[in-house]
């Protein structure tokens, strides 16, 4: 009585255990890149105390719940896989809830009903169903771990900059001198929108500058290479 | 009793609007305001499942979870994904016009965190039966309203000359933060009572 | 048994999958919070004796009186697990003598709730003091309420407590001054204040008069005490 575990997309070369860690933390970020898990990047993201809690408790949940999806994922029922996953999912928040409240009662407090709400983070679903439900165990807890820092790091970027800018302390560090008048908005819905805005136009910024220069890298190498080089050159710019 | 109906309603859809203050809801908020005609149609399948949701938590909470409270978090997304599921079904085999307007949505709905965010407010507050269904009505209108002010600023957006690097959902989180800035006049409404 | 497009799964396999599934998960659940269930209570246990330290001025010792039947009584009433019993706190100085009451307020503040705690002198029908307990006001601007500042005001002011707005010449005596720019959460405080006072303050009162009737009686333990019928707990 084995499912079947959904077939490998055609095309696709088998990623190693390396890239399966560092893919989350970059290049495929799930904040910054993939922009999952929205509620708590702006909700929870006033200080980086609380982003760092939240991206903990994440990670709790998600490393576990990928363990035990790849664990159990050719005895699933295909049919009933995402309701596994869910329940699966939400056993490890309620556990989550449980463990914050009894081992860390001031995060549990300040992060509120946004601990429960961890179950409706697309990231953890979207996880086992596109890596888990495929993937052996110690790849999937390695795509857990990778996609975990990555969330953290994510809430971390936007803590620090409501924080800085809304109280001019960081991890309840003062950074900036007294005399700075806080933009208390920062810590304000509005500023969560808008400080997960700066994030993304700053990375935007950055993407677009980097492929900037690679075009003039590319223009330069074009020009100055002899003739029977040019045009692979040309073929790497485009 | 009606001041109590009227706060609940006034304050789930404006001064604690689920979008745009409290962060709820946001991957439809994000992905799906392009047109105002789709933002409308999801904002009313939205109030639909919260309205299912409320009755469902209401259940739950009065006959099975008071005395294990510590099994919530499970029992509220299993049945409420449950619950929609079956509505979607029965939808389906009885008005398909009506399942062809709003059924689509259903399915991007569940793993809403609106959803499991309004059971979970509605069982901390104490919310009586009656109360939870007012308060579903405000969040889903809420989300109705945030919806659509997104989506008719950006169908504006199309035609406007936003610089390249703010393209996508830079510019959208910007102007989110601009309606969330407005949404905040809206905390003095009820200080009168 | 390939699944999207081979036969069809039966039914009763993919109910033992979902049910062993949510056996595992009700196990887990049961056991992590039956273990963890101590640390908690130790932990709200802690939170809740500070804030009797603080409201009543670090009386010797509190006693726990519950609200049972509509009557306060100094024994936990007998209920199913799992249900919260109202109660208030009774402090007592070195010397024997009760110096007031701790009694939890709850009341909606500006976002969510607030809680707090308030300490109440039946005999100068005066507070002793008030500490928040929870809130998640704004954070920067309403937040002050939790301050020392404004909380410090409670402290001897008459019930019910009367909000005033700054002014230059200062607040008349036994007002608290509420914070401008976090009116509404000010407001809400000594709302919250007022309607828990209004609420149990004939409980104590029956309270009071009963230890005094079984004193002059000459019963050294007083069980119940009064039969106070309890008003609604009224909602916002």
């Amino acid at each position: 009585m084995r499912g079947v575990p959904p077939p490998e997309i055609p095309g696709r070369r088998r990623s190693t255990a390396t890239e399966d860690l560092l893919r989350g933390i970059w290049k495929e970020n799930p904040t910054l890149v993939m922009l999952l898990g929205m509620c708590p990047t702006m909700a929870i993201t006033g200080s980086v105390r609380n982003s760092i809690a939240m991206g903990v408790t994440t990670a709790f949940v998600l490393i576990l719940s990928s363990i035990t999806v790849s664990t159990v994922r050719n005895v699933v029922r295909h049919e009933v896989r995402v309701a596994t996953y869910i329940l699966i999912i939400a056993t490890y928040v309620q556990l989550a809830d449980i463990l914050t409240a009894a081992l860390i009662p001031d995060a549990h407090k300040a992060l509120g009903a946004f601990i429960p709400l961890i179950v409706g983070n697309c990231l953890l679903l979207g996880r086992q169903e596109a890596f888990s439900s495929r993937n052996t165990v110690w790849r999937s807890a390695l795509d857990g771990i990778g996609m975990s820092a990555g969330f953290t790091l994510g809430l971390t970027t936007v803590g620090t900059i409501r924080e800085i800018l809304g109280g001019g302390t960081w991890l309840g560090i003062r950074v900036l001198p007294a005399a700075f008048e806080p933009w208390v908005i920062m810590k304000l819905p509005p500023g969560g929108f808008f400080g997960f805005g700066l994030v993304l136009l700053a990375l935007a910024w950055y993407y677009d500058l980097k492929k900037r220069r690679a075009a003039v890298q590319a223009a330069i190498a074009t020009v100055t290479a002899p003739a029977r080089e040019r045009a692979p050159a040309l073929e790497r710019a485009r | 009793m009606i001041k109590t109906h009227v706060g609940i309603l006034l304050s789930a859809m404006l001064v604690n609007n689920f979008t745009l203050v409290m962060f709820l809801g946001l991957c439809s908020f994000l992905g799906v305001t392009n047109k105002v005609s789709t933002a409308v149609r999801l904002g009313l399948a939205d109030t639909f499942v919260l309205l299912i949701t409320s009755i469902s938590a209401s259940i739950l909470n009065r006959w099975v979870l008071n005395s294990a409270p510590y099994l919530r978090i499970v029992a509220f997304i299993i049945v409420i994904a449950s619950m929609v599921q079956i509505t979607e079904m029965a939808i389906r085999k009885w008005s398909p016009t009506l399942f062809r307007e709003l059924g689509i949505y259903l399915p991007l709905i569940t793993t809403n965190c609106a959803i499991l965010a309004l059971a979970i407010f509605q069982t901390n507050r104490g919310y009586t039966f009656g109360e939870g269904l007012t308060f579903a009505v405000g969040a889903g209108l809420g989300l109705t309203l945030a919806l659509t002010l997104m989506a008719s600023v950006r169908e504006k957006l199309e035609v406007a000359d936003v610089p390249a690097i703010a393209r996508g959902t830079a510019i959208v989180l910007i102007i989110a933060s601009g309606l969330s800035m407005a949404f905040m006049g809206f905390a003095g409404l009820m200080s009168g009572s | 048994m390939p699944a999207p497009s081979g036969a069809v799964t039966p039914s009763w396999k993919l109910l033992l999958t979902l049910g062993a599934a949510g056996a595992a998960s009700g196990l887990a659940i049961v056991l992590v919070y039956t273990a963890t269930l101590p640390r908690v209570e130790a932990y709200e246990a802690g939170i809740t004796r500070e804030a009797i330290g603080e409201v009543l001025h670090a009386p010797a010792r509190s006693d726990t009186l519950w609200l049972s039947g509509g009557a306060l009584t100094a024994t936990r009433p007998v209920t199913e697990a799992g249900t919260v019993v109202e109660r208030v706190y009774r402090g007592y100085d070195a010397s024997g003598a009760a110096t007031g009451y701790a009694i939890e307020a709850v009341g909606p503040g500006f976002s969510e709730n607030i809680r707090l705690m308030v300490g109440y002198d039946p005999a100068k029908g005066a507070l002793l003091g008030m500490k928040v307990l929870e809130s998640k006001e704004t954070p920067g601007i309403a937040d002050s309420v939790v301050g020392p500042a404004f909380t410090r005001q409670f402290t001897g002011a008459a019930v019910p407590v009367v909000g005033a707005r700054p002014t230059p010449k200062g607040p008349e005596p036994g007002q608290v001054v509420m914070i401008t720019g976090a009116t509404i959460s000010s407001r809400a405080v000594i709302k919250a204040v007022n309607r828990t006072l209004e609420r149990w303050e004939p409980l104590l009162a029956r309270y009071e008069s009963g230890l005094r009737r079984t004193a002059a009686a000459g019963d050294a333990a007083p069980r119940v005490a009064a039969t106070a019928t309890l008003p609604p707990a009224r909602k916002n």
